[in-house]
């Protein structure tokens, strides 16, 4: 424990299962990014995967719409401290995305229009753990959200998830996006509280 | 070298509480002493945690005001109504408390003096406080960049930092200030009270074409216009870097 705060009582004394150490709740849904919000139009959106050699998949908004979606709620944690439960999402899975591609890539570069990226182990974006959500709670999902579509890895810090998604590079070698380069932890699992570098 | 301050683990620092500044009717500065505060980039932030005796802890993240300074260190903190943790550091914490902190943390929305581009600074409500780093930074340092700050504020009385803020604008070389007032502009102002927009942005900011670096923080609702506006009147989209304060429920 650490140093009492003197005259500090705090408000949430329930302990909640379902939130990461270091966690507060919140009920609406705040909105963090690192530059002014892309604009994109629907009628150029692309969506590209590269493998390891170079070879390339990419599917037009309506290509990546006539695949098969899931409806997926999840509990969203930021680094930041913030997390919201229970968030109703429509998505692609990645396991659809990626199923017939043929790679033997361990690791990810996702990319975003506005030039974010960020970095995970191929297999977290695998076997139901990540999804490539174009809805949230029955409507569009607003441009300040990641609209049109956003990555959604929820297992994982919130920073991960990618807004205004647009492809993934499968690499041979593990490559730190923005904000892993910029002092935040490589990986980012929220219940072992891996913020920063050197969490 | 946006690795330099954040390299290696952040670890927990305890810093003692040696000065409490009444900012406004409302915020406040708190400075800290940090033994073995490793520095820090203007525009970065720290982590706080604050523990009740029964060991319930929480945390949150405050951008750092102060330019780096060795040991000291200065927050300031605006209360958030039914908020959990500002108000207690707005208003609980006395001189002599100990803070748990840890950080610089974030490399990104950081000025770094040196290197001579034009730096437009666009503020809302306490939004000022990392830009207000910058400020000192580029004084405490030398650097000549022109700087220019838009602050979107309620009134007169909400202005952080005011007097100075306008002893700068009077005696800092190449640095401008204009205040836009949301609620209520003071007599003689040259402009109505409202919210920022495209003519303010252009009057009081730089042309696109001198390729400022533009910052901008505040609440996420400005934070979403004011880019819109930037990147509206021609900035270039990957020269402004924005910090937003996330929650608009009242929970930090």
């Amino acid at each position: 424990m650490g140093i009492v705060s003197r005259g500090f009582g705090g408000r949430r004394r329930s302990s909640r299962p379902d939130l990461p150490p270091g966690q507060y709740l919140v009920e609406d849904f705040p909105v963090l990014s690192a530059g002014p919000t892309p604009r994109i139009d629907l009628g150029s959106w692309e969506f590209r995967v590269v493998t390891e050699d170079g070879s390339k998949r990419s599917w037009d908004w309506a290509a990546f719409r006539a695949m098969p979606s899931e409806d997926i709620t999840v509990d969203l944690h930021c680094v930041t401290k913030w997390s919201k439960l229970g968030t109703r999402w429509t998505g692609v899975s990645l396991d659809a995305i990626l199923g017939d591609i043929e790679t033997a890539a361990e690791f990810a570069l996702v990319g975003s229009y506005g030039g974010y990226t960020t970095n995970l182990p191929l297999e977290d974006l695998r076997s139901g753990q990540a999804w490539i959500a174009y809805a949230y709670d029955g409507g569009d999902l607003e441009p300040e959200h990641g609209g049109p579509a956003r990555l959604l890895v929820p297992h994982l810090y919130l920073w991960k998830s990618a807004k205004w998604v647009n492809g993934i590079q499968l690499l041979d070698h593990d490559e730190p996006g923005f904000w892993e380069t910029a002092g935040y932890h490589n990986y980012g699992d929220p219940w072992r509280e891996q913020r920063y570098w050197g969490d | 070298m946006a690795r330099a301050a954040v390299l290696g683990r952040l670890s927990w620092r305890v810093g003692t509480v040696i000065e409490l500044r009444d900012e406004t009717p409302t915020a406040r500065t708190i400075v800290l002493d940090v033994p073995g505060w490793p520095g820090h980039a203007a525009g970065q932030h720290v982590d706080l945690r604050l523990t009740a005796p029964d060991g319930y802890s929480t945390e949150r993240s405050y951008s750092i005001a102060s330019a780096p300074d060795g040991d000291r260190l200065e927050l300031t903190v605006e209360p958030i109504p039914d908020g959990e943790v500002s108000p207690y550091l707005a208003g609980v914490l006395a001189s002599g408390d100990q803070l748990e902190l840890r950080g610089p943390v974030g490399g990104w929305f950081v000025w770094r003096p040196g290197t001579a581009d034009p730096v437009f600074l666009v503020a809302g409500g306490s939004g000022l406080v990392p830009l207000m780093a910058m400020i000192r930074a580029r004084e405490l340092t030398g650097d000549e960049s022109p700087f220019r700050l838009v602050y979107s504020v309620r009134d007169p009385a909400s202005i952080l930092y005011a007097d100075e803020l306008r002893r700068r604008a009077r005696d800092d070389r190449g640095l401008d200030v204009t205040c836009a007032y949301t609620r209520m502009a003071p007599p003689g102002s040259p402009r109505p009270a409202g919210r920022i927009d495209a003519s303010l942005l252009i009057a009081a900011g730089w042309p696109p074409d001198r390729r400022p670096a533009v910052f901008v923080c505040g609440p996420t609702g400005f934070v979403e216009a004011a880019a819109n506006l930037l990147v509206d009147i021609g900035h270039d989209p990957r020269r402004v870097k924005t910090e937003r304060f996330g929650s608009t429920g009242g929970s930090p």
